[in-house]
């Protein structure tokens, strides 16, 4: 799993990444109580705003972390928002993205480095 | 910038976990470690205790102090009677509200009780038009709300006295002389409680001891005020926005308006008396977004999805924990006012179905 300085987590599944956010980012955020998702199928551009998060406290944008397409999306946190503060790293992913290559990844932060950017 | 000034609690606070932040001039709770949602959701369920030590306590003296106090105010304060508690605002004259406040008559004094982010301005004013004004500095503010309040209250403070909403009282404690007024800003049955600064904290620990009560902060604050429809002065209402253009006529008592027998006489008297029996151009509504999300301050309202120019805008807006839904205050084109009418907000550029209700969003549940 690697991490981004918006405090997304990416990992590869086959030709996929699979985009959520940490745990930090589910904390501070605090409560959520609605997320809405990009359309399956459309493409994005890396720093593009795709997800709307609200929480108790403010609304806040997550952008697209490469350039690729949507190709699945998980309505489990729309219907069930508070799902990203219970398990944010696991059954709270948010989108699936269709990348020309998976190594892409590895230009993002591994557990460690993003641990210090976090602090 | 300078330094934030601390409540007596202040430590208490920091002890507890909660997350601080500066609010009008003061290092306060945003949170606790429960969460917004959870203390929100607590508080409607058992109870809840709010430190409003920020918020301004004042006591007003002299034979004359009611009359000078409704040369301020549209409300009837010389009718009010010994121990009770009324709900008022200071107005300009411009018919605009300058701040809002909660008023008693404690028999030889009055003590008001007003918003944190204007009690410099408040006392100021009425300095300028009365004397015997004096700022109480050396007691904190505490409110317990919620249903488990008043057993709660009774266990620690055995002499509390049978009060319904809107009485005040002076009640003898193991804290010292408590002044204690059965009201509240969440909608919930509920006290408000001054105590000695130096008791404050044994105070505040011996309620959050008590299985009922837990630390809320201002974040459940405002969703709880929120879902009860209560305003909060500087976002719902303002000096720019009259008492009648915010829905707050229920607070003009009959003896201040057209043909009462003290009708004018407040600052704006003229702009306010008129809007009451004329009637104002725009409203403060209840607004119920259809969808999940939350339409928040300054999203602009249309009443249709293609309409060019905007008739209203939101002043606050939240998801309400209790509600289980978004909801909004704003204000509208008299027009559009009607519980019912459709209307739409622009969230991030595309126009949102909402419903114009009736406040509050969740009963309220005095002890009337």
């Amino acid at each position: 799993m690697k991490f981004t300085e918006d405090h997304e987590w990416l990992k590869i599944e086959g030709d996929l990444l699979v985009v959520g956010i940490t745990e930090h980012a589910s904390t501070q955020l605090g409560d959520v109580v609605f997320v809405e998702l990009p359309q399956v199928g459309s493409d994005v551009e890396k720093g593009e705003e795709i997800v709307v998060i609200e929480s108790v406290k403010a609304a806040s944008d997550i952008t697209a972390p490469v350039d690729g397409e949507i190709v699945e999306v998980n309505d489990a946190i729309v219907d069930n928002p508070s799902l990203v503060n219970e398990d944010p790293l696991g059954a709270a992913w948010f989108f699936k993205i269709k990348v020309e290559d998976t190594s892409v990844i590895d230009g993002f932060m591994d557990e460690g480095a993003y641990k210090d950017y976090a602090g | 910038m300078s330094e934030l000034l601390r409540t007596p609690l202040y430590d208490l606070h920091v002890e507890l976990g909660a997350k601080m932040v500066p609010f009008a001039g003061y290092d306060m709770p945003v949170q606790y470690p429960l969460g917004v949602m959870k203390e929100h959701l607590h508080c409607r369920a058992a109870a809840g205790l709010f430190d409003v030590s920020h918020m301004g306590q004042v006591i007003l003296r002299g034979a004359d102090a009611a009359e000078k106090l409704e040369a301020l105010i549209p409300q009837n304060v010389l009718g009010l009677a010994e121990g009770r508690q009324r709900y008022g605002f200071f107005t300009n004259e411009q018919g605009g509200i300058l701040d809002d406040l909660m008023f008693a008559n404690r028999g030889d004094h009055l003590l008001l009780v007003v918003n944190a982010a204007n009690k410099a301005a408040d006392i100021a004013h009425l300095k300028a038009h009365m004397d015997g004004v004096e700022e109480i500095t050396d007691r904190a503010l505490l409110a317990l709300q919620g249903p488990a309040s008043e057993e709660a209250l009774k266990s620690v403070v055995p002499a509390l006295p049978d009060m319904k909403f809107m009485d005040v009282a002076l009640v003898d404690s193991a804290f010292g002389e408590l002044w204690v007024s059965r009201s509240g800003y969440t909608g919930e049955d509920g006290y408000e409680v001054s105590v000695p600064e130096a008791t404050a904290t044994d105070f505040a620990k011996a309620l959050i001891a008590l299985e009922a009560v837990e630390p809320i902060g201002l974040g459940a604050r405002d969703s709880l005020r929120l879902e009860a429809g209560l305003c909060l002065h500087g976002n719902d209402i303002d000096p720019k926005t009259t008492p009648v253009e915010g829905n707050l006529i229920w607070a003009i008592q009959k003896s201040r308006r057209t043909g009462g027998d003290r009708a004018g006489g407040f600052p704006g008297a003229e702009v306010i008396l008129d809007q009451l029996d004329n009637g104002a151009s725009k409203k403060r509504v209840g607004l119920q977004p259809e969808g999940r999300a939350p339409m928040r301050a300054h999203t602009m309202i249309y009443a249709s999805e293609e309409a060019a120019d905007p008739i209203g805008e939101v002043t606050s807006g939240a998801f309400g924990p209790t509600l289980n839904a978004p909801m909004s205050m704003a204000y509208v084109t008299t027009e559009f006012a009607a519980s019912g009418t459709r209307l739409f907000g622009d969230v991030r550029g595309k126009r949102m179905p909402v419903q114009v209700v009736d406040l509050p969003f969740v009963p309220n549940n005095f002890k009337r």
